[in-house]
């Protein structure tokens, strides 16, 4: 998953929130992964593809720039 | 002053202010497509945030993005350059409501000199001649009609136009449904409106800007003319200062009509006022850019100013430190934009540079972003890089021009540089005797091409 905007990363959905997702959880599709905010806009990003988080690659408010990777999902098998 | 300026910009112009920056000791930060990760204005800014995909509609033109990247960085102010955003008065809009600061004149300003029509009524209004012309065009009767009264041949401009986009020159009535319509889809295509306007056209016009500076205390000054008529479609291909065609009375007088103008209009930043000078030597308001200029070192070289420090100083609120009536122009500077394009057809040339030499030594300076096996790619401008020299007058910077073109090794891609060198070495052009059409001597240019 990479980032398809530019802005700052939350990890939560509030300051003081649990995660959205940690490394392990199993995702599905259109389930909200983060925040980024850019311009004071709060766009949540949701998972293209069904399966387990298997990394976090950014830390909670940090900026991220386009493109830059984000969560890496093995993708679960296919019936 | 600020402490961190965001380059809303690619290519060599984001170099150019980020070397302005870095001198006035303010850290930079560059946004870049995913077809510029390894471009040097990357490289040499202090940060870099990737923005978008390569087509500029989804990086270098995404406000969004761009407002985004100087939250994120911290920066105070945008720098935008010439080109994508840098007269969009929507982006220095946005820009203020982000409290960050647009370096470049006010929204309202930029919104005035980017209508051209009504840029030139208000010009017309402040004293500046002006060219006949119409409104905007809203039916085919009505452009014949007005066609009738300013005269044939007409020039079909689009309102929100530049760039040479969006224009057509009608020699007579019978030629004026198909040019209008071929103009107005162009303008559509082009700007998002298709409304154009009818203007006189100048059978063998002269291209002469003045540059302007003006500050937020109320003080506009003029820092003399450049000369940009040597073009092929509309686009400069070589420029100068000063011109040929301009005596210093002629000097005094013209760019006090614009200084007083622009005083009125309330103009801050850097500028240019562009005129069309008749066969009779008649100057007319043609447009105004409201940004910083690609031809804009000729002008430094003439008058050891830095354009760029001073808009970044204006735009702190600094005062335009000089009186542009007693500044004097010293020697000739003459700039060629060195394109990657075909020599003889223009069409764009995209590629990796394999050999890449530039020209040195005594008044020569090279303003570039590209370095060999650096790729040029095809989503953007053809500009690769301009070569500006100073002479202490007309004919020794002509021959700097020609020894230093000579020494410009460029490979991998096709340039512009052999029909530059042809230009210098031209009996008319070392003349000073050249109207628009010159290039036509050297390769087919079809004024209505396309």
């Amino acid at each position: 998953m990479k980032s398809p905007i530019v802005g700052t990363f939350y990890a939560a959905p509030a300051p003081n929130a649990p995660p959205f997702v940690k490394v392990g959880d199993t995702v599905q599709v259109g389930q909200v992964l983060c925040i980024i905010e850019a311009m004071k806009l709060m766009n949540e990003l949701e998972a293209e593809v069904a399966g387990e988080v298997v990394r976090v690659y950014v830390e909670n408010g940090q900026p991220v720039e386009y493109g830059q990777s984000l969560f890496a999902i093995e993708p679960s098998h296919k019936k | 002053m600020f402490k961190k300026i965001l380059v809303a910009n690619r290519g060599e112009i984001a170099l150019r202010v980020i070397c302005a920056c870095k001198e006035l000791g303010i850290r930079t930060v560059a946004v870049y497509s995913e077809a510029d990760r390894y471009s040097l204005h990357v490289r040499f800014a202090d940060e870099a945030v990737c923005i978008g995909p390569p087509r500029s509609s989804e990086s270098y033109l995404n406000v969004a993005s761009i407002i985004s990247a100087a939250e994120i960085t911290g920066a105070e102010a945008i720098h935008p350059g010439y080109g994508f955003l840098a007269e969009s008065a929507y982006f220095a809009d946005v820009c203020e409501a982000s409290n960050l600061t647009f370096i470049g004149p006010k929204p309202d300003v930029i919104s005035l000199m980017g209508d051209k029509n009504r840029a030139r009524a208000r010009m017309a209004e402040l004293g500046l001649p002006v060219l006949p012309g119409s409104e905007v065009i809203p039916s085919e009767e009505a452009a014949l009609k007005e066609a009738e009264r300013i005269g044939y041949p007409v020039m079909v401009k689009a309102a929100a136009g530049g760039g040479g986009r969006g224009m057509r020159i009608v020699q007579s009535p019978e030629e004026m449904p198909h040019f209008l319509q071929t103009a107005q889809n162009e303008a559509a295509a082009s700007f998002g409106t298709p409304d154009v306007y009818l203007e006189k056209y100048i059978t063998s016009p002269r291209h002469i800007e003045f540059q302007v500076l003006g500050d937020q205390h109320g003080r506009v000054v003029h820092l003399g003319e450049r000369e940009c008529t040597i073009q092929r479609r509309h686009q400069k291909l070589v420029e100068e200062s000063p011109s040929t065609q301009i005596d210093k009375e002629t000097r005094l007088r013209v760019g006090h009509q614009i200084v007083k103008a622009l005083e009125e209009v309330g103009y801050t930043g850097a500028g240019t006022v562009e005129l069309l000078m008749d066969e009779n030597r008649n100057l007319c308001f043609l447009e105004m850019n409201t940004r910083i200029q690609v031809e804009h070192p000729v002008t430094e070289m003439v008058t050891g100013l830095d354009l760029v420090k001073q808009q970044i100083l204006i735009a702190a609120g600094g005062h335009v430190p000089f009186d542009g009536e007693t500044l004097g122009l010293r020697g000739h500077a003459i700039e060629c934009r060195i394109c990657a394009e075909n020599p003889q057809t223009f069409a764009p040339s995209a590629g990796k540079v394999t050999v890449f030499h530039e020209p040195g030594g005594t008044g020569v300076r090279v303003d570039t972003a590209a370095y060999a096996e650096s790729v040029i790619p095809p989503y953007y401008d053809s500009l690769i890089a301009k070569l500006i020299v100073h002479g202490k007058d007309r004919k020794e910077a002509i021959s700097r021009m020609s020894r230093a073109l000579e020494m410009f090794i460029i490979e991998g891609i096709s340039t512009s540089v052999p029909v530059q060198r042809k230009i210098m070495a031209d009996p008319d052009f070392q003349a000073g005797n050249f109207d628009t059409h010159f290039l036509r001597r050297f390769a087919r240019d079809g004024e209505n091409s396309s």
